[in-house]
């Protein structure tokens, strides 16, 4: 995984639940493409047509509660975001996250010290963030290990693989 | 330790297990919804071939019971193969229910056990003094392939809730006054305990209200020590041995929360967050244009025989839809026998197909722009239950049942003390 990201900032609201990140008359697209076009259009349908790859999406607090629906975590890294910075994550939503190899750091904060369009410069391992215009250094909380080791795998599709190859080994 | 610990000590083989702590734990029982084919997907993406224990994992249709549409058609198409293929012993189809009220009647949930489901509601089987939470459909699939799952071991926090409430008050509206004061992001990562002399008292059914919205306050999972009630219930249908377990005296929480509910009023969750709550009585006219009466937080047989209570002889207001959708077949059946579902239908209600209906706007009943719907579901988030520029007023199935008689959002309670 590339622990360093520099890209420009689209800034969301406290509370993003599931329904906008992708609302359930989405739920039946099985195809990541399709279901990546519609990311966050519970809170804008523009928000997707305009992201650009490597932009980053950041969040006030309990980013992604709400409904189970990997979906939204399927949406977010299809749209082209590969990391998302929140004041704090919700709990399912930090799970599948991981397990599809998307960061989700938590910064405190983060939400109201960014603005659309701005450039930050975000350091995982380092536990830091620069905003380049202001040149404001934030500190960024750390993932855990069994995160850090999903993550370094590419997700947790590639570590089962793994796992399982080991188990026929034995056999 | 607390029981959620005893219970997370003894799947992962151990005698303790610390706050904080990544444990990886045996499922007792891995159960999969209609919404999340994705679960098939990644069980083949990660090389999975046989699920671990054909009596340990089912699938339950019904967030789009029956299809309405030829894309969820496929998505059940291909659940059905999937079971058959694995040989899955427990099935539940579209002539079932939601899959929180579905499981406990089939017996697959008791006290003690560990439940995880693709769906964030699994808090609801705190009620039975098992731990249930939800997963997505990766995590479920790892499930599937190996029998166990990571958790982090919560910290647990104390909601006593004491006192009994006026006729009228129901179990929606205790959670709703509980919701307003902790948010919706005040037990995020964590487990809330209910206790205190309310809970003690409570059946199964305002139990599983409760349980089931403590994930609205971002809970990893809820409990409620078992009582006499739940232990007959569980009794008749566990389809395995049991063990009720219990807290430690002496136990620490890492907060409590009181709350006195005596003298408590009919609550109301204002769109369009859940802990936007208030005294229904302090909120302005709202007209509605459709009443909601189902899901796995209000489509009980208690939450019907309520809502045929109020109505029982009225016909709803004129341009207002009452919507009722029982939350599993045994609940329909059972409606039917008591004649609360004809007296609803005399009154003008909609009946629909057990399940999940419009409460994420699958199907059955979503709402247009610019209209309102007061529902006894649980998420009132913008665009739910169709459109974005419709809005949901959460409440009792007392409260809803009363709005659709007036039009207008109501308090059931005429006069104060029935």
């Amino acid at each position: 995984m590339e622990t360093k990201k520099t890209g420009k900032v689209i800034v969301l609201g406290n509370n993003i639940d599931t329904d906008q990140i992708y609302p359930g008359r989405f739920l039946e697209i099985t195809n990541p493409q399709e279901i990546g076009k519609r990311c966050l259009s519970g809170v804008n349908p523009e928000i997707a047509e305009k992201f650009q790859k490597g932009d980053i999406v950041v969040a006030g607090s309990n980013f992604g509660c709400g409904s189970s629906r990997e979906h939204a975590a399927i949406a977010i890294i299809n749209m082209g975001a590969s990391v998302v910075l929140a004041d704090s994550f919700a709990r399912i939503f930090f799970r599948n996250s991981i397990n599809l190899g998307l960061p989700l750091i938590t910064c405190k904060g983060i939400s109201s010290k960014v603005k659309d369009g701005q450039l930050i410069e975000l350091d995982i391992e380092a536990g830091e963030l620069t905003i380049k215009e202001t040149g404001e250094v934030l500190k960024t909380e750390k993932l855990g290990d069994y995160a850090m080791s999903i993550l370094e795998a590419g997700g947790i599709k590639p570590l089962m693989r793994e796992k399982m190859r080991k188990l026929k080994e034995v056999k | 330790m607390h029981a959620i610990e005893k219970i997370l000590a003894k799947n992962s083989g151990r005698d303790k297990v610390e706050t904080g702590e990544i444990v990886m734990a045996k499922v007792d029982f891995a159960e999969i919804n209609d919404l999340y084919l994705q679960t098939v997907y990644s069980f083949y993406e990660m090389d999975g071939e046989k699920v671990w224990d054909k009596d340990r994992a089912a699938f339950v249709f019904d967030h789009y019971a029956p299809a309405p549409t030829i894309a969820s058609a496929q998505i059940h198409k291909e659940m059905r193969e999937f079971a058959r293929e694995q040989d899955l012993t427990y099935h539940f189809d579209v002539n079932a229910g939601v899959c929180h009220q579905v499981m406990p009647e089939a017996g697959l949930v008791y006290p003690g056990m560990i439940l995880v489901a693709t769906d964030s509601h699994t808090t609801t089987h705190g009620a039975f003094g098992a731990l249930g939470t939800g997963v997505g459909a990766t995590d479920m699939a790892t499930i599937l392939m190996t029998g166990e799952l990571w958790f982090r071991v919560p910290e647990v926090i104390e909601v006593r809730i004491d006192g009994m409430p006026k006729y009228g008050v129901m179990p929606k509206d205790v959670v709703l006054l509980v919701l307003g004061k902790l948010k919706a992001d005040g037990a995020v990562y964590k487990a809330i305990d209910f206790t205190g002399t309310y809970v003690e008292q409570l059946g199964v059914a305002g139990r599983m209200v409760i349980c089931n919205m403590a994930v609205e306050m971002g809970a990893k999972t809820a409990y409620m020590q078992p009582n006499d009630e739940v232990l007959q219930y569980v009794s008749k249908r566990a389809v395995r041995p049991y063990e009720v377990v219990f807290t430690d005296e002496g136990y620490q929480y890492s907060e409590t929360y009181h709350f006195e509910v005596k003298d408590l009023e009919p609550q109301v969750a204002a769109p369009s967050s859940v802990d936007n709550v208030f005294n229904l009585d302090d909120v302005e006219k709202v007209k509605i244009d459709q009443a909601f009466v189902g899901t796995c937080t209000g489509g009980r047989l208690e939450d019907i025989e309520a809502a045929a209570d109020i109505l029982r002889g009225k016909k709803i207001a004129k341009w207002v839809r009452l919507l009722v959708i029982p939350a599993s077949t045994e609940v329909m059946q059972e409606s039917i026998k008591k004649g609360y579902l004809q007296e609803l239908m005399d009154a003008g209600a909609t009946i629909s197909t057990p399940g999940c209906g419009p409460c994420l706007s699958a199907h059955e009943g979503v709402i247009a722009s610019g209209e309102v719907c007061v529902s006894t579901s649980n998420r009132n988030f913008p665009g739910r239950m169709g459109s974005s520029e419709s809005k949901i007023y959460l409440a009792s199935p007392a409260t809803v049942a009363a709005s659709a008689l007036t039009g207008y959002l109501t308090n059931p309670i005429v006069g104060g003390d029935q």
